[in-house]
C-alpha cells in the first residue's frame, strides 16, 4: 500500500568533497535541514537535530565513507536504539559526474516501521513546507 | 469511503512537478474549470496546462467533464489517502533540502575558482 521508500536525486555543479561536507558538517546541516544539528561523523555515531517546530530527533549514523556515501537512521523515541521498526533511514550517495556531482537521497523503512497510518501522516505533517497549504486545502477539500 | 487502487508511485511523480501543483491548487480553489481558464491564470501556456491536466488525469487526481462543446476539470481529492499524502510531503521535503544543497556547494565551489584564480 505505501511505497517502501523515496528516492530523489540532483545534479550539482561543484566536486564530490564540497558536496560531501555540505551534507555531512554541522555548521553546513543548519543551513538546509534543521536549526540546530550536532552529528558524531563515524558509524555507531549519535548526533541530534532540532527543528524550528522545537521537535528534535536522535540520529544514529550507520555509514560514513567519505566522500560517497553518509547514511543515518533517525525518527526512533529518544534515547533508544535505532531499528527497522522504529526509525527511518536516511542514505546519501554521491558520485562524480561531468565536473559536477550526482548525490542521491533515499529515505526508506516506511514499510517497516511499526507506526499507523496516522503516525506517518503525523510524521510528514511536521517541519511544514510550501506544499502543506495545498495539502491541508486537498484535505479539506476532501472532508466536503 | 473506498479508493480505487491507485499507482502509488505514479502519483508520487504526478505531484512532485512544481507546475503541475500550482495546477492542481488552482483547480482546488476553483472547482470545475476549462483548461483555458486555468491557462489564463497561470504563467503556462494552454498547451501545458493540458499537458499536465492529462498526467494528472492518468494518476487518477483530476476528472474532466463534457459540457457541450467544453471540458472541464475537477480534482478527485479521494485518491490522495492519507499515507499517499504523507509520502508526497515527505518526498517534497527532500526536493526542498536537495536545491538547498545544491544551492550552498555550487556557492562554495564558485567561491573556489575565483580564489584559485586570484592566486
Amino acid at each position: 500500500m505505501i511505497p517502501a521508500q523515496i528516492e530523489k536525486d540532483v545534479l550539482i555543479d561543484a566536486p564530490v568533497d564540497v558536496v560531501w561536507r555540505v551534507i555531512t558538517e554541522p555548521d553546513q546541516i543548519v543551513q538546509w535541514f534543521s536549526e540546530e544539528a550536532e552529528i558524531d561523523a563515524k558509524p555507531g555515531g549519535h548526533g541530534r537535530l532540532v527543528f524550528r517546530s522545537g521537535e528534535s530527533y536522535q540520529l544514529q549514523v550507520e555509514a560514513v565513507e567519505p566522500p560517497r556515501r553518509f547514511a543515518f537512521r533517525w525518527v526512533q523515541p529518544q534515547g533508544s536504539i535505532a531499528r527497522p521498526e522504529n526509525s527511518m533511514l536516511v542514505e546519501f550517495t554521491l558520485e562524480p559526474e561531468g565536473e559536477g556531482t550526482r548525490l542521491r537521497v533515499v529515505e526508506s523503512g516506511f514499510d517497516k516501521i511499526d507506526w499507523s497510518d496516522e503516525q506517518k501522516a503525523s510524521y510528514a505533517e511536521r517541519h511544514t513546507d510550501g506544499w502543506e497549504s495545498l495539502l491541508g486545502r486537498l484535505r479539506d477539500f476532501a472532508k466536503r | 469511503m473506498s479508493a480505487p487502487a491507485v499507482n502509488e508511485e505514479r502519483l508520487l511523480e504526478a505531484v512532485s512537478d512544481g507546475s503541475r501543483r500550482r495546477v492542481l491548487d488552482l483547480l482546488l480553489a476553483r472547482g470545475e474549470v476549462t483548461p483555458t481558464a486555468l491557462a489564463a491564470e497561470l504563467p503556462f501556456t494552454r498547451q501545458a496546462v493540458a499537458k499536465h491536466l492529462a498526467v494528472l488525469d492518468r494518476v487518477g487526481l483530476v476528472e474532466a467533464t463534457r459540457h457541450g462543446r467544453e471540458v472541464r476539470y475537477a480534482v478527485r481529492p479521494e485518491h490522495l489517502d492519507v499515507a499517499v499524502r504523507a509520502m508526497a510531503r515527505v518526498a517534497a521535503r527532500w526536493d526542498a533540502r536537495l536545491a538547498a544543497i545544491k544551492r550552498m556547494a555550487e556557492a562554495d565551489a564558485r567561491a573556489r575558482k575565483r580564489l584559485t584564480r586570484r592566486r
